[in-house]
């Protein structure tokens, strides 16, 4: 048995504990657990990607099943979303919880046989939302499209409760994370821990007051504020805690320095809980909620924008005299490529959520790119990252190819990029032909070409992901062992 | 300060009960204190069937009798047409590229019709509401009378014969060959026509204010 060191040396900075360290004559990692919500994660991202390369055919006239009830475009695009979302998302961040929080905390998770229980909950809700798309049952909540199993506002059973099951789900990543969190109260929490800590607190809150609001209590204008709450919190209080709390903790790990400011995390961490679930309301600018609560949830916006600020220059400043790190590290390349674009996004976000923006690219193509960007170019790239560093080490194979590792991250990367700046610019010609009264016609028209362009920088996300698959599991099948990186090694477990 | 309960209580409950404060229960309270914001069930919204359903029953009666059980456009088949022509409208996914809602900018009035108000929303067939973020298609909160029961029947069996540079889906599985409606099609149009009367039923002086 290795002794179980600190997990934190006083500088705040992680420390690479080694694979086999154990507490009380078990292993503090289950790796299979790890690997198991990895593998998950990528069939469904494959899944989620394939559906949303498909339904962009359906706007330049080629899509496939056109002719089926089942596979009609409109669940394709259910698919796109919610497989992103519960599949890919979920699957990925709580693989990377899996392997951080034992070791900042220095016990165990709750426990195996929990473990695989939440695991088979979480894909159980993936598949029934899936049939319950194809059957029609799907939910009119945007990002929750989860059936809620009964005919809407009613109690008539029509589906497999999936809500249900994702506040249960939710509920038992409380107990499986929280018992080793419980357990270390007493010292001092690092950062990532405090982005764990809250946002599994929110994830079953956001849940359950989408999903049961506006289904059956609220109505209407009132709902609408329920639903842009939902879909914001989503992604602001479940998805970016979760990506923050994999960059504070790798980022140091990987480049071997601390964070270069610990105010600075304080701030970020404490005006995102603050500011983060007022802005719900910008989804549904210019309508029938009234005027002063758009207005305070465009304030908080715009007061997001100098946190998110706040949190890349610390990210930038913990990076100088490491630069060469950009060169030598994939993970290191996904993570700051993909905190670039968390900074074009939510500089965007600072502008677009004014109505001056909002007038003309609401309802436009500039929406799509912007949520491509932080789903895919931010949170997307920061798992690729992750997973990137991970899979030698939870498989103790070296990666099969370094030449399918860089295909897969300039085809991303080149993509991403592409499809933003292509979306903005549609966007921004749609709303203003909008504005001028211009023939429906044309506004398709104009589209088409733009569209082309869409797909074709998808079909790059998509053959990125294949190479990046296939490099997966050729990496697990080889014979060639990883060896970790001297200086990763720890002192302690010579 | 960096504590366990630190950030389950101050973070976790207290900044989302802080939220929910302010970005709903304060609306919600607002809201109810409008003009003629009573909830209209499904009951009330189809206890007069609107004209453009009592023409289905009287164009298919054969049609319409397999799927309703009755020849004549009577309010319980026309509840459920609407129920059911929503519950396709949602799981469909045909809010992902309409809207229903007209703001009161962008031209949006002179194109489409009377800016929303929030009183048109609270009714049944808004639970939960479908405004969208996104138009593919232009908005359809002011659809009812725009276009005659032929002429969606129509577009819904192939939109590119009426508008020929449509990128929508033909939905020609909820119809026969020769364009009579199954059920699904009877309550997708009868929703569709449904569209705009929750607004129109509101009382002049909301109307005239809204429209000033």
């Amino acid at each position: 048995m290795t002794a179980l060191t600190p997990a934190l040396t006083p500088t705040l900075m992680p420390t690479l504990m080694p694979t086999d360290a154990e507490r009380d004559g078990k292993p503090l990692v289950s790796y299979w657990l790890i690997k198991a919500h990895i593998v998950a994660a990528a069939l469904f991202l494959l899944l989620s990607m394939t559906a949303g390369f498909l339904y962009s055919l359906q706007f330049l006239g080629y899509y496939p099943f056109g002719d089926s009830e089942v596979l009609s475009a409109g669940h394709i695009r259910f698919i796109h979303t919610n497989m992103t979302a519960y599949g890919w998302l979920v699957n990925g961040f709580v693989a990377m919880m899996y392997y951080v929080v034992p070791r900042l905390t220095g016990f165990r998770v709750c426990g195996e046989g929990l473990g695989k229980l939440i695991f088979w909950v979480w894909q159980l809700i993936v598949v029934a939302a899936l049939g319950g798309f194809f059957m029609n049952c799907a939910q009119a909540i945007e990002w929750g499209e989860t059936p809620t199993g009964f005919r809407p506002g009613t109690f008539e059973p029509n589906w497999i409760p999936v809500d249900l099951l994702v506040v249960v789900g939710a509920v038992l990543l409380v107990v499986q994370f929280f018992t080793p969190l419980y357990k270390a109260r007493g010292q001092k929490y690092y950062v990532t821990l405090w982005y764990f800590t809250a946002g599994l607190v929110w994830l079953a809150l956001t849940y359950l007051m989408g999903n049961i609001i506006p289904e059956w209590i609220l109505p209407g204008a009132a709902g609408a504020a329920t639903t842009g709450m939902f879909i914001h919190d989503l992604v602001g209080l479940f998805v970016t805690p979760m990506g923050w709390g994999l960059m504070y903790f790798f980022v140091p790990l990987i480049l071997q320095k601390p964070i270069w400011s610990h105010s600075l995390s304080v701030i970020g961490f404490w005006a995102l809980a603050f500011f983060y679930p007022l802005n719900g309301v910008h989804h549904f600018l210019i309508s029938p909620i009234p005027d002063y609560v758009e207005y305070g949830a465009i304030i908080t916006t715009i007061a997001i924008e100098v946190v998110v600020t706040t949190v890349v220059v610390n990210f930038f400043a913990t990076l100088r005299g490491k630069w060469s790190a950009l060169r030598t590290n994939w993970a290191i390349r996904w993570y700051y490529a993909g905190a670039i674009m968390y900074f074009i996004t939510c500089l965007q976000c600072a502008f677009q959520v004014t109505w001056m923006f909002q007038k003309i690219i609401h309802f436009t193509d500039w929406v799509v790119g912007h949520a491509h960007m932080i789903m895919f170019g931010v949170f997307t790239f920061w798992l690729f990252g992750t997973i990137d560093w991970l899979w030698p080490r939870i498989t103790r194979r070296k990666w099969h190819s370094e030449k399918l590792r860089a295909w897969h991250f300039w085809l991303s990367t080149i993509g991403i990029v592409i499809m933003f700046t292509d979306l903005m610019i549609a966007g921004l010609i749609h709303g203003f032909m909008q504005k001028g009264l211009n023939p429906w016609n044309d506004i398709l028209d104009m589209s088409v070409p733009f569209w082309w362009i869409r797909s074709f920088s998808g079909a790059m996300f998509v053959t990125g992901l294949l190479c990046f698959l296939y490099n997966l599991v050729m990496t697990a099948r080889s014979n060639e062992l990883y060896v970790e990186e001297e200086h990763l090694v720890p002192a302690t477990a010579e | 300060m960096e504590r366990f309960y630190t950030f389950i209580f101050a973070a976790g409950l207290g900044c989302f009960a802080l939220a929910f404060v302010l970005s709903l229960v304060f609306p919600v309270i607002s809201l109810g204190k409008y003009e003629a914001m009573e909830f209209r069930d499904l009951e009330d919204l189809a206890a007069v069937p609107k004209a453009e359903f009592v023409e289905l029953a009287a164009r298919y009666p054969e049609a319409f009798e397999s799927a309703f059980g009755t020849r004549t456009a009577t309010p319980a088949a026309y509840a459920e047409a609407l129920q059911l022509g929503r519950d396709i409208y949602v799981g469909q996914g045909c809010w992902h590229c309409h809207s229903q809602f007209v703001r009161p900018t962008s031209n949006e009035a002179q194109r489409f019709g009377p800016v929303s108000v929030a009183q048109e929303y609270n009714n049944a067939l808004n639970l939960p509401h479908i405004w969208g973020t996104r138009r593919v298609g232009p908005d359809l909160i002011r659809t009812h009378g725009k276009h005659t029961n032929d002429w969606h029947i129509a577009h819904f069996m192939n939109p590119k014969n009426i508008v020929p540079s449509s990128v929508m889906p033909s939905y020609k599985y909820y119809f026969e060959e020769d364009g009579t409606p199954r059920k699904n099609g009877f309550s997708l149009v009868a929703y569709i026509q449904w569209l705009g009367t929750a607004y129109e039923d509101l009382p002049e002086s909301v109307k005239q204010e809204n429209e000033q």
